[in-house]
């Protein structure tokens, strides 16, 4: 089976006096889609330029096939980044530019030319080879990096929110191409992104980060479903978060009524948060449903409608419904027990894991 | 449409008075000989004259070997310059000597290297005994060049300054060892201030005249030399004219030879 390719183990990196980033522990396994998501500043591109080894760490280790590997220079690293800026040669035409690798590597010129031309095939610029790059557009220009990258076979692809600079057509586009190039070459992808739709759609595995942490790793639909805490829950998606009291195993409290569970593991009258995604909220006729709430706002967004509403104690309500109703009006609203995720304050991943194994 | 002529007026006033007339009025000398009269006879001399072909040929080479060793002291200097910390301190440092007079640069020299200037003391001090430093090629290529090499970094300075970081790391993830980056990366994309800085040393270089006379001790003459003498002691403005229209076309042969080419792609090397 594939095995782990690269490592970081209790990586802490300061700038001057400032620490960047604060323990660092994860492993990348090969050939899969990783994705670092948080928001601006929060150390991602610092965390790709280790790896790349542009940057070394202050302290801790960084392992490549269970190698250590904090004092081997950039390039000779078996890694490959796609640049924020896509930093393409300006004097190198796009042919050039995809070489400079192979010829750095003193690859046979027969095989250079074959290669290019895979390359530029793979991300569907054939015919491009003699173009300047001020002569591309951002899409292209990002594609003319991808190639110039892949065509060296790194085991690791890092890209540095390839994608921030396009529209949100191509965007999409890219987003599905760059999913399916992953799975054809095999090759692992670490992708840097502060867009949370964008690393759902397209990782296997994506790293929620802030302010120089890693607060939770898992697949997409688990850390869709189950947030570690409230910056993950909040920042992943839209999210209703309403603060409650755990009253024993499988019964939490909030808003003043007790609501069936599918968490326990945690203290009598615990105070924790609970959390209910938008899209699970069910709408039902006033005093039909487990709770009463007032309708404030109701804007149509094609697919559905997006209700904002108000409880008698006043907590915001985020509801997304295909059925309309009235502004100002009281409804009821409906919920499954799986629908309520609870979140203990200041759990760490460790403990939030353990914890959901013994009663999953 | 109006107020744009208005703005390129002057523009237009000042390069037809202080560019355009005095060239066409040396144009206009260099057709007359020292008694007044029209000919062709000041080219028909320079062309056949060994002494002002010597002189021209001088001229280029003295021209040229200022500019490489300035080139080759500047372009290590501006790049050492540019990674350290407070690098537009530096630089200032270095372009503060051009605000001196270029005169009073030129007799410090003297004051320098003269017999009892403060090398020859130095030399007398460890044991070399004095020599004759002034008045020769070797001190009239080293003023020149002190001189000139700010004139060179400047412009290598910022080119290297605009050079984006992340193109080096791109190099260095690709593969590439720092001379390898430096080689196919950093000069390159450089060149437009090497350039530069080449036209600003290579043609001022050509005409000088103070410098081969007070430290060259008028050893090297150069056309510069020539036009200063022809002007100033043989009043034969008319020669001195076509030696200076001689000098205008090495400039534009200079800049032609180094002007921006934009790169066309091409074949992999
Ligand atoms: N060379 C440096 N010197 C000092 N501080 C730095 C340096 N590089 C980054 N930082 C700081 O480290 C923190 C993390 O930076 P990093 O570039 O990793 O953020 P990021 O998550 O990639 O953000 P973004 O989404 O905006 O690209 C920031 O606060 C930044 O100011
Ligand atoms: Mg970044």
């Amino acid at each position: 089976m594939a095995g782990k390719v690269i490592e970081f183990r209790h990586v802490i990196k300061s700038f001057d006096e400032t620490q960047v980033l604060k323990q660092i522990d994860f492993e990348i396994e090969a050939g899969k889609f990783y994705t670092l998501l948080g928001p601006s500043g929060c150390g991602k591109t610092t965390i790709l330029r280790l790896i790349a080894g542009f940057l070394h760490p202050t302290s801790g280790e960084i392992l490549f096939n269970g190698q250590t590997i904090n004092e081997v220079p950039a390039n000779q690293r078996q890694v490959n980044t796609v640049f924020q800026d896509y930093a393409l040669f300006p004097h190198l035409n796009v042919e050039q530019n995809v070489a400079f690798g192979l010829e750095i590597k003193k690859v046979d010129k027969k095989i250079i030319k074959n290669k290019i031309s895979d390359a530029l095939k793979l991300v569907q610029l054939s015919g491009y080879g003699q173009r300047n790059i001020d002569e591309l557009s951002g899409g292209q220009k990002q594609r003319v990096a991808i190639a110039r990258a892949i065509v060296n076979e790194p085991k690791v692809l890092l890209l540095d929110e390839p994608l921030s600079a396009l529209d949100h057509k191509l965007r999409k586009e890219m987003q599905g191409e760059l999913r399916a190039l992953q799975q054809r070459l095999g090759i692992t992808f670490i992708f840097v992104t502060h867009d949370q739709e964008e690393a759902l759609a397209m990782s296997d595995q994506i790293f929620v980060m802030n302010a120089g942490k890693i607060l939770q790793s898992g697949t997409p639909v688990d850390i869709y479903d189950e947030p570690i805490n409230h910056f993950v829950a909040d920042f992943i998606g839209e999210s209703n978060i309403i603060p409650g009291k755990m009253k024993d195993d499988y019964i939490v409290t909030f808003d003043g009524h007790d609501f069936e569970c599918v968490d326990a593991g945690m203290k009598t009258n615990e105070a924790v948060e609970i959390v209910i995604r938008p899209e699970d909220l069910d709408i039902a006729p006033a005093n039909t449903g487990k709770m009463n709430v007032t309708v404030d706002t109701q804007l149509f967004r094609g697919v559905d409608y997006q209700i904002t509403a108000h409880d008698v104690n006043d907590n915001e309500w985020k509801i997304n419904s295909i059925h309309k109703t009235t502004v100002g009006q009281m409804v009821g609203l409906n919920f499954d027990p799986e629908d309520i995720h609870v979140m203990r304050f200041g759990e760490d991943e460790a403990t939030f894991d353990a914890r959901l194994e013994q009663y999953e | 449409m109006k107020s744009k002529a208005a703005y390129l007026t002057p523009y237009f006033l000042w390069i037809a008075l202080f560019v355009i007339a005095p060239m066409a009025l040396i144009l206009y000398q260099s057709f007359f000989s020292i008694t007044g009269h029209f000919t062709f006879a000041n080219y028909e001399e320079y062309l056949s004259s060994s002494v002002y072909l010597k002189m021209t040929f001088n001229s280029i080479w003295y021209a040229l070997i200022i500019t490489v060793l300035a080139l080759a002291i500047s372009y290590p200097t501006a790049y050492l310059i540019n990674q350290l910390k407070n690098k537009q301190l530096w630089l200032l440092l270095i372009i503060l000597p051009t605000w001196i007079n270029l005169l009073l640069k030129t007799y410090a020299f003297i004051g320098l290297f003269s017999q009892n200037g403060s090398v020859n003391d130095f030399l007398r001090f460890v044991g070399l005994g004095s020599h004759q430093i002034l008045f020769t090629d070797a001190s009239f290529i080293f003023v020149a060049t002190y001189i000139e090499i700010p004139f060179m970094i400047l412009p290598i300075f910022n080119s290297l300054d605009e050079l984006n970081p992340s193109l080096i790391n791109a190099s260095r993830d690709l593969g590439a060892s720092n001379w390898q980056t430096f080689r196919r990366v950093i000069v390159p994309l450089t060149m437009p201030g090497v350039k530069a800085g080449f036209q600003a040393v290579f043609i001022p270089s050509l005409s000088l005249f103070m410098i081969t006379r007070l430290i060259g001790g008028n050893r090297v003459i150069t056309l510069g030399t020539a036009i200063e003498e022809h002007f100033l002691v043989t009043q034969n403005w008319g020669m001195g004219s076509t030696i200076g229209i001689i000098l205008i076309l090495a400039m534009f042969v200079v800049m032609f030879l180094t002007r921006d080419r934009k790169n066309r792609g091409g074949q992999i090397r």
